[in-house]
């Protein structure tokens, strides 16, 4: 580590962490958003689970270099356009956290929800009120899973011209110039982990009647 | 829509699918690449995880192990570990298949180790009280109940490892990430969307591959749950 080249590089390098954070937390955000009512579809509809997970797998599936250099062509956006880079990483986020959401609705099971309608609870209570908290934890443990890869993958962009730090790993590698690799790694990690800290603190907050678990990062 | 319809037409042109930059070829060192590292990658992960879940010991190890490599960014461990390596473009393969490898890990480890949990210990005692070795338990029990939930694991490493191997084109290595990174460097937009479009369609080939052999290896008597469970 060459750490005169850090202490003389660092506005660059906050500006870039900066940028990254910022590329990574609307995917994160949105992916909640949109995933939670699809993950309820298919708890509720046996053909909405059949054709909604099967595509959001397939969704998946598609690589993100590739993705990042298509969507330009579906959204009309220019190829150096951060915006590519967000909607696919959303797509990302979607795809992995509408299965958790699905079988998360599904554990909360049908006497529980037998029960809250018994007790006169409407059925949009019934998602507010029972559903969505007892799905929580849950959620919670696969959007904190959204958010490491979504944080992991922004850095690809950089291969297409995105700045993030993916930054220092293409152009610590024209340079042969390891420590700006470095840089970029452990300013990855370290976003990581401060998302997930944050993401914990929200749970512990919305959610204060469960530890908060690590149980799905296995 | 115009420059899908390029790509199309890019992808549709014979002259593009033959020779060695050829998509044909770049298609095999795609796919040679990826089962390489899977390979390498099960080598490490497929032992251990079965260790694991055989014995119960190491859980919180392995677990710490994936969630870490998972939260690495492969670009920047790619690129590291080339400078750091100092082969030179000619042996990128080196560094492009050790980080490819550490991508597979996780999810074959936790896919092996899970499979082997999730066999009811009732199973185990009922085979060992017949007469069963450790070791018989482990190949003739243990491996074949927990076979379908490994494929499932495989079927997550190969998508990861396939995704991966694109982006190892910026090491100089062959590949489909090639006519993406040179379409782009010299604007050549519709070889570029066509490399794009090859990726995915060979990323959804192998990932419907996989699915198939899943479904195959399903020990005859065992039903897997699929969909929802109320309680």
């Amino acid at each position: 580590m060459n750490l005169a080249w850090v202490s003389a590089n660092w506005p660059r390098i906050w500006d870039l962490t900066v940028q990254h954070a910022l590329i990574a937390l609307v995917p994160v955000v949105l992916s909640l958003v949109i995933a939670v009512p699809i993950g309820w579809a298919s708890h509720r509809s046996r053909l909405a689970r059949r054709t909604l997970l099967p595509f959001s797998s397939i969704l998946y599936a598609v690589p993100s270099l590739p993705l990042f250099v298509l969507l330009p062509v579906i959204l009309g956006t220019r190829i150096l356009d951060p915006v590519n880079v967000v909607v696919a990483l959303t797509v990302y986020g979607v795809a992995l956290l509408v299965r958790t959401a699905a079988d998360a609705f599904d554990t909360v099971g049908l006497a529980t929800r037998d029960d809250a309608l018994a007790h006169g609870h409407s059925p949009g209570q019934v998602f507010w009120r029972v559903a969505l908290p007892l799905a929580g934890p849950a959620l919670l443990a696969g959007l904190r899973v959204v958010s490491a890869s979504t944080l992991s993958l922004v850095s690809v962009g950089a291969l297409i011209g995105v700045p993030s730090l993916g930054y220092f790993f293409t152009d610590g590698y024209r340079r042969a110039f390891p420590t700006e690799i470095w840089v970029g790694i452990i300013g990855t990690v370290v976003l990581a982990a401060v998302f997930d800290l944050v993401l914990v603190a929200i749970g512990r907050v919305l959610l204060p009647w469960v530890r908060a678990t690590d149980r799905t990062r296995a | 829509m115009n420059q899908v319809i390029a790509a199309l037409q890019w992808l549709a042109d014979g002259a593009n699918w033959s020779g060695p930059g050829g998509l044909l070829a770049r298609t095999w060192e795609h796919l040679w690449y990826t089962a390489l590292a899977l390979v390498v990658g099960a080598v490490v992960a497929v032992p251990l995880g079965m260790y694991i879940g055989h014995t119960g010991k190491g859980r919180t190890f392995a677990v710490g192990v994936s969630g870490a490599v998972r939260a690495l960014p492969s670009l920047g461990l790619l690129t590291l570990l080339a400078v750091s390596m100092g082969l030179g473009l000619g042996w990128a393969v080196v560094p492009s298949t050790i980080v490819l490898a550490l991508l597979a890990v996780p999810s074959l480890l936790a896919a092996t180790y899970s499979g082997f949990d999730q066999v009811p210990d009732d199973v185990v005692d009922g085979a060992r009280a017949t007469g069963f070795s450790e070791l018989q338990i482990v190949g003739r029990v243990e491996l074949p109940l927990a076979l379908p939930l490994m494929v499932g694991g495989l079927r997550a490493a190969a998508l990861q490892v396939l995704a991966t191997a694109t982006i190892s084109a910026y090491l100089g290595l062959g590949g489909l990430g090639r006519f993406i990174l040179d379409g782009l460097s010299v604007s050549d937009y519709p070889r570029m969307l066509g490399g794009a479009i090859a990726v995915g369609g060979l990323a959804l080939a192998v990932d419907g591959l996989i699915l198939v052999v899943q479904r195959l290896v399903v020990p005859r008597g065992v039903h897997v749950a699929v969909g929802p469970t109320d309680a």
